[in-house]
């Protein structure tokens, strides 16, 4: 779901750091030195990078295209490539069958199976294109917060690891503690009392 | 500060009780509600609502759904233990509406709409329109900011234990 979507989902992040300056320029070239691929990589199932907001499929961060108002906004890109398993059964049995003609013999061992299997999966791989997700995400950074419109896990954490990896800033995800702990605002004094929390409603786990 | 996944599973009983005190002041405090915007809102629980109940190895997942369903069936599972995972709100303010539902564990906001949005025809519309989605989405998540701060404040004080959980307690038992 994009950001431009009717509905949208939503994680929060705080961004624990800054850029160097001059803060678009150091912006610009974190973003193109892990921008997505233009060439699809053959071999590898998945590549993760970033790419523009408005040209998902030919990303282009020069000047300040990834600047809107105050906010950065840009999206992460994964391309996978998943081949089903019912196809790579179908070709095992085809590829099993072609070698137990050819050799004459009874059977493959289980070992020659599993080359076979994986002979099979590599050639598949190699022939089926990636199927690219594209999430959005804005970067508020005089606020240090960052809204990331996707919940689903696998995506948060290829977005945690990648935004370390290009600007070697931390983001903290915030769920209740974190939230607690470093968005609200609380005394130091409040906030060991937080630590020292335990449940008060509902059963007792 | 304590390591995420770690604070992550020792504190989500935070979610949990942060949406089921939630749905208790939408009940019984929607004069505080009202105090948290300087403009007039309305704050409802919307067509969902999420339970939890866990006892020893086991968790009963009870959800109640339809836009004018019966919460008795909620009360009730809250009397026999059970907490709100995911919750289900509208707001209104300044005649538009927003639509979310917020998850306990994470705070994930899901299925945010938005009052609509002019559409985008040209690449110039796009950086408006962006904006514009930007500001809504913040309007829903400074009120739930709002919340969750006076829920926090609250949580830490000694309030929670005397006055909080009695209220709350009263309100699922009657």
């Amino acid at each position: 779901m994009g950001l431009l979507s009717s509905t949208v989902s939503i994680t929060r992040y705080r961004v624990e750091g800054k850029l160097k300056k001059p803060v678009l320029e150091t912006m610009a070239t974190c973003l193109k030195e892990h921008a997505i691929p233009e060439i699809e990589d053959d071999i590898s199932d998945k590549t993760v990078g970033w790419t523009s907001f408005d040209r998902p499929f030919n990303p282009d961060f020069e000047g300040s295209s990834f600047v809107f108002g105050t906010h950065f906004v840009f999206s992460l890109r994964v391309d996978k490539k998943s081949v089903p398993s019912s196809v790579v059964k179908k070709h095992c049995a085809m590829e099993i069958a072609r070698r137990l003609s050819e050799t004459k013999r009874p059977y493959l061992s289980r070992e020659e199976k599993s080359m076979v299997k994986e002979d099979v999966t590599g050639v598949l791989s190699r022939r089926i294109p990636a199927t690219p997700n594209v999430y959005d995400l804005i970067w508020n950074y005089e606020d240090a917060s960052l809204w990331f419109f996707s919940t689903l896990k696998s995506a948060n954490e290829e977005l945690e690891t990648l935004f370390f990896k290009s600007f070697q800033i931390p983001i903290i995800r915030l769920f209740p503690y974190t939230t607690a702990d470093l968005a609200i605002g609380l005394s130091d004094t409040k906030r060991d009392v937080l630590v020292r929390l335990s449940p008060t409603l509902g059963a007792k786990e | 500060m304590l390591d995420v996944s770690v604070s992550y599973n020792r504190y989500r009983f935070l979610g949990y009780e942060y949406l089921t005190w939630l749905w208790f002041l939408i009940e019984n405090g929607q004069d505080e509600i009202k105090k948290l915007e300087r403009e007039p809102l309305s704050l409802e629980i919307g067509n969902r609502i999420v339970l939890e109940n866990r006892q020893k190895d086991t968790v009963e997942s009870i959800t109640i759904k339809g836009d004018d369903a019966n919460l008795e069936e909620g009360i009730l599972a809250l009397r026999k233990g059970a907490v709100v995972s995911e919750l289900n709100l509208w707001y209104k303010a300044s005649d538009q509406e927003w639509r979310f539902t917020i998850k306990a564990e994470s705070l994930h906001i899901v299925s945010l709409k938005c009052p609509a949005t002019g559409s985008v025809e040209s690449k110039e519309d796009l950086e408006g329109a962006v904006l514009e989605k930007a500001y809504l989405c913040e309007k829903a998540i400074q009120l739930t900011d709002s919340l969750f701060r006076q829920f926090i404040t609250l949580r830490v004080s000694d309030d929670w234990n005397k006055k909080v959980i009695p209220r709350i307690r009263k309100w699922i038992s009657s």
